[in-house]
C-alpha cells in the first residue's frame, strides 16, 4: 500500500462527500438569493427525499427509475407547502424571525417524519450494482460516479437556467435588489416560491442519489444540512461555482484530516473552517468584497 | 310499579356498594416502577423495553399475579435525558411509591439517579450496558443488560485462538462506543494483542473509507468495529468497497437483522458477539435459556408484530427477576433487594444470572455466543 494510493483515495472520497456537499450548499444558495433568508430546513428536504423513495420503493414496488421522480415531486409538494404556509403569510417580518421560523419548520418537519415513519435507519440499493472500480488505486462504488455525474448536470442546469431564461434573470434580479426587481415589474413572491421549488427538489435528488451510500432516516437532515450550509458560506452564498468549489474543499479537507491527521477532528476541521471563513472573509473564500456605496 | 323501580335502584346501589367494598377488600397492586427511554435519541432500546416489561407484567396478573397480587407497572419516558431521569424518579419513589424500579434504558440516565435509589432504598434493576452501574457494588442497584467487557473479551478469546494478534479498531465516539474502546484497550494485553490502530468515526458520519484506508496500510490482522447502526453498516460496506479482506468484527451493539438488512451482501462473513435471542431457533436443546428464549420471542412477536431483540430481552429479565424476588422475599424494597442478591442460575433472556455480595452484574462471558452473518442471516460460530 503505497502513499499515492492511500492520498489517492483520501482525494476521491473527499471529492464524493464534497459534491454532496456542494449540492445541498447550491439549494441553501438559491433560497437565500431569492429571498434574504438562510433556509435551515433544507436538510430536512435530503432527509424527505431519501425517504420517500425507500418507502415508494419498498411498499409500492416502483421501479426505481419511476420512484425517484415521484419522490422528488412529492418533497417539492412539501417545499411548496413549507412557503406558503411558514413563509408566505408573513408579510413584513425580518430575514432574523423567517430564518427562525425555518429552524422551527425543519424541527416540525423530522418530528412528523419520526412519527409517519419510524426511528429506524433505512437502505437503499445502488443504482447500478454494488461492484466497487478502482481508478488510479482508488476504489469507488458505482454510486460515487452517480453522484458526480447528478452534480455536474445540476449545476449546468442551474447555470443556464440563472444566465438565460426569464425566470432566472428575475431570480438574480432579485437577489441584487429586492425593491428594484419588483418596481420593475418582478413578481418577488412568485420568485420566492420558486426558489423553495428548485431548492427542494435539489435537496430531495442530492438525498437520493446519497441514499445508497449512506443509508437514510428521519434525522439524517440535521448533520447533512450543517455541512451543506458550510459549503455555501465558504462559496459565499453564490449559486454558482463558488458553492460547488466549497463544498469539494469541504469534502477533500475532511477526508484528509480523518486520514492524516485524526478521525476524531473531521468535524472539528469543518467547524474551524466555517469560523475563520465568517471571521476573515464573510464574502466567501472566491468573492470580491463588495463595496458600498454611501 | 313504582315500589318496584325504587326497589330495583335501591339493590342496584347496594349491590355495587357491596361490590365495591369486596373490591377494596382484594389486596392492592404491587407497584413496579418503569424509566425508559421511549422517545429520543436511545428509543432503540427504550421502546422494546417499555413494549416488553408491559407485555410480562399482563402475562403475570393473567396468571394470577404474585401471591394473589397483581402487579403494576408504572412506566415512564427519560427521553434519554438524565435531567428527566432523575426528576421521574423522585415521581416514582415519592408520589407512586414504587416498591421497585426497572431501568433505565441507558447507562447515563442509570448513573444519574442511582444516588436516589440508594438514598430512598428500593431496589433498582438497570436495563443498561455500562459496566460502571455495579461496579463498585452498590447497595441497592442491579443490572440485565450484559457488560461490554465480556464481548469483548468473547472476541479475544476467538483471536487467541486463530493466532490474530494485531488488530485495528474502529470505535464510535459516543457513548457506547467510548466504553467498548476503553474494555478493547484495557483487556488487549491479557490476550496478547496489540491494538495497532486505534481509530474512531462519528455517530452521523457517512463515509469511513479515510480510517479504512489507513488502517489498509497498517499491519492489522483484523478489524474490530463497536458501534450501534447505521455506522457499523457503513463501514462493513466501505470495507468491502476498498477491497479490504481482513476479518471483521462487529460489536453487539448490531446483532439484529436490522444491520444485515442495512449492510446487505457487505455484511456477510461478519462475526459478532451477541446475545442469544437472535440464534434461539438454532440453539442446542440442551441449553439452560432456550426455553425463556422462544418464550420470550414468540410472545413478542404476537403482542407487537416484530421480532423480539436483546434490548426487549434486558426488560424481561429485569421484571422476571423481581417476580422471583417477591415470591421469596415479599413485597418491601429491602426484602426484595436480599432476595435478588440471592438469585442463583436464572436463565434469563441475556444469560444466567446468579447475584451475590459482590456481583450485581450476575453474568459471564458465556451469556455471549459467536454469530457469524452466513447467507442473510445468523449462524453459530463453534
Amino acid at each position: 500500500m503505497q502513499i499515492s494510493d492511500q492520498l489517492t483515495q483520501y482525494l476521491f472520497s473527499g471529492l464524493a462527500t464534497g459534491a454532496i456537499y456542494a449540492l445541498i450548499g447550491l439549494g441553501f444558495a438559491i433560497i437565500y438569493n431569492a429571498t434574504g433568508i438562510i433556509n435551515f430546513a433544507q436538510g430536512e428536504f435530503v432527509m424527505l427525499g431519501g425517504m420517500f423513495t425507500v418507502t415508494l420503493i419498498n411498499t409500492t414496488g416502483l421501479h426505481p427509475g419511476v420512484a425517484v421522480p415521484c419522490a422528488i415531486i412529492l418533497t417539492t409538494v412539501v417545499g411548496i407547502l413549507f412557503e406558503r404556509l411558514a413563509i408566505r403569510p408573513l408579510k413584513s417580518a425580518t430575514p432574523l424571525s423567517l430564518v427562525i421560523i425555518t429552524i422551527g419548520g425543519s424541527i416540525l418537519i423530522r418530528g412528523i417524519a419520526m412519527l409517519f415513519w419510524d426511528k429506524d435507519t433505512h437502505a437503499l440499493p445502488g443504482f447500478s450494482g454494488d461492484e466497487p472500480i478502482t481508478i488510479y488505486g482508488a476504489s469507488l462504488m458505482p454510486q460515487h460516479l452517480w453522484i458526480f455525474a447528478v452534480t455536474i448536470v445540476v449545476i449546468g442546469m442551474s447555470k443556464i437556467f440563472f444566465s438565460y431564461t426569464i425566470s432566472g434573470k428575475a431570480m438574480r434580479a432579485c437577489s441584487y435588489n429586492i425593491r428594484a426587481a419588483s418596481l420593475i415589474g418582478i413578481d418577488v413572491r412568485r420568485m420566492v416560491l420558486f426558489a423553495f421549488i428548485i431548492s427542494s427538489a435539489m435537496g430531495s435528488l442530492a438525498g437520493i442519489i446519497i441514499a445508497p451510500l449512506t443509508m437514510t432516516s428521519y434525522d439524517v437532515g440535521i448533520m447533512i444540512g450543517i455541512k451543506g450550509f458550510c459549503a455555501a458560506i465558504i462559496g459565499g452564498m453564490s449559486s454558482g461555482f463558488g458553492t460547488v468549489l466549497g463544498g469539494l474543499l469541504l469534502g477533500v479537507l475532511e477526508s484528509l484530516g480523518a486520514g492524516l491527521v485524526s478521525s476524531g477532528y473531521k468535524d472539528a476541521i469543518a467547524f474551524v473552517i466555517l469560523l475563520l471563513i465568517l471571521f476573515i472573509r464573510p464574502q466567501g473564500l472566491f468573492k470580491k468584497a463588495e463595496t458600498e456605496r454611501v | 310499579m313504582r315500589t318496584r323501580l325504587i326497589t330495583g335502584i335501591l339493590s342496584a346501589v347496594l349491590l355495587s356498594v357491596f361490590l365495591g367494598s369486596s373490591l377494596a377488600l382484594a389486596a392492592e397492586p404491587i407497584k413496579i416502577g418503569g424509566l425508559f427511554s421511549v422517545t429520543g435519541p436511545a428509543s432503540f432500546l427504550g421502546e422494546p423495553e417499555r413494549n416488553t416489561a408491559q407485555m410480562v407484567v399482563d402475562e403475570i396478573n393473567a396468571a394470577g399475579g404474585i401471591k394473589g397480587r397483581k402487579l403494576q407497572l408504572i412506566a415512564y419516558d427519560t427521553q434519554g435525558d438524565s435531567t428527566k431521569a432523575k426528576q421521574l424518579v423522585n415521581k416514582l419513589i415519592k408520589n407512586d411509591k414504587v416498591v421497585a424500579i426497572v431501568g433505565p434504558s441507558t447507562t447515563g440516565d442509570s448513573m444519574a439517579i442511582i444516588g436516589d435509589v440508594e438514598r430512598a432504598g428500593i431496589p433498582l434493576v438497570s436495563c443498561a450496558a455500562g459496566s460502571k452501574i455495579t461496579d463498585p457494588v452498590k447497595k441497592w442497584v442491579f443490572k440485565t443488560a450484559q457488560n461490554d467487557g465480556l464481548a469483548v473479551e468473547k472476541i479475544f478469546d476467538y483471536l487467541k485462538k486463530m493466532k490474530i494478534s494485531h488488530v485495528a479498531i474502529l470505535t464510535v465516539s459516543d457513548g457506547f462506543g467510548s466504553s467498548g474502546r476503553e474494555q478493547l484497550k484495557a483487556k488487549a494485553a491479557k490476550y496478547g494483542i496489540k491494538l495497532v490502530v486505534d481509530d474512531t468515526y462519528g455517530p452521523k458520519d457517512t463515509d469511513m473509507t479515510p480510517q479504512l484506508t489507513k488502517i489498509r496500510s497498517s499491519q492489522a490482522q483484523a478489524i474490530i468495529c463497536w458501534g450501534t447502526n447505521p455506522g457499523p453498516a457503513v463501514i462493513a460496506r466501505n470495507v468491502k468497497q476498498l477491497g479490504i479482506k481482513l476479518p471483521l468484527f462487529m460489536s453487539h451493539g448490531v446483532s439484529s437483522k436490522k444491520f444485515i438488512e442495512l449492510a446487505g451482501d457487505a455484511a456477510e462473513g461478519i462475526i459478532l458477539p451477541s446475545g442469544r435471542v437472535i440464534v434461539s431457533d438454532v440453539l442446542p436443546q440442551q441449553d439452560k435459556q432456550k426455553k425463556s428464549l422462544i418464550s420470550f420471542v414468540k410472545d413478542y412477536q404476537k403482542h407487537y408484530k416484530a421480532e423480539g431483540d436483546h434490548f426487549g430481552g434486558h426488560a424481561w429479565d429485569a421484571i422476571m427477576l423481581l417476580k422471583g424476588a417477591i415470591e421469596r422475599g415479599g413485597v418491601t424494597p429491602a426484602g426484595i433487594r436480599d432476595a435478588l442478591e440471592k438469585t442463583v442460575n436464572f436463565a434469563g433472556i441475556g444469560g444466567v444470572f446468579t447475584f451475590s455480595r459482590t456481583d450485581h452484574a450476575g453474568l459471564t462471558k458465556d451469556a455471549f455466543v459467536l454469530v457469524q452473518v452466513k447467507n442473510r442471516d445468523w449462524a453459530l460460530v463453534k
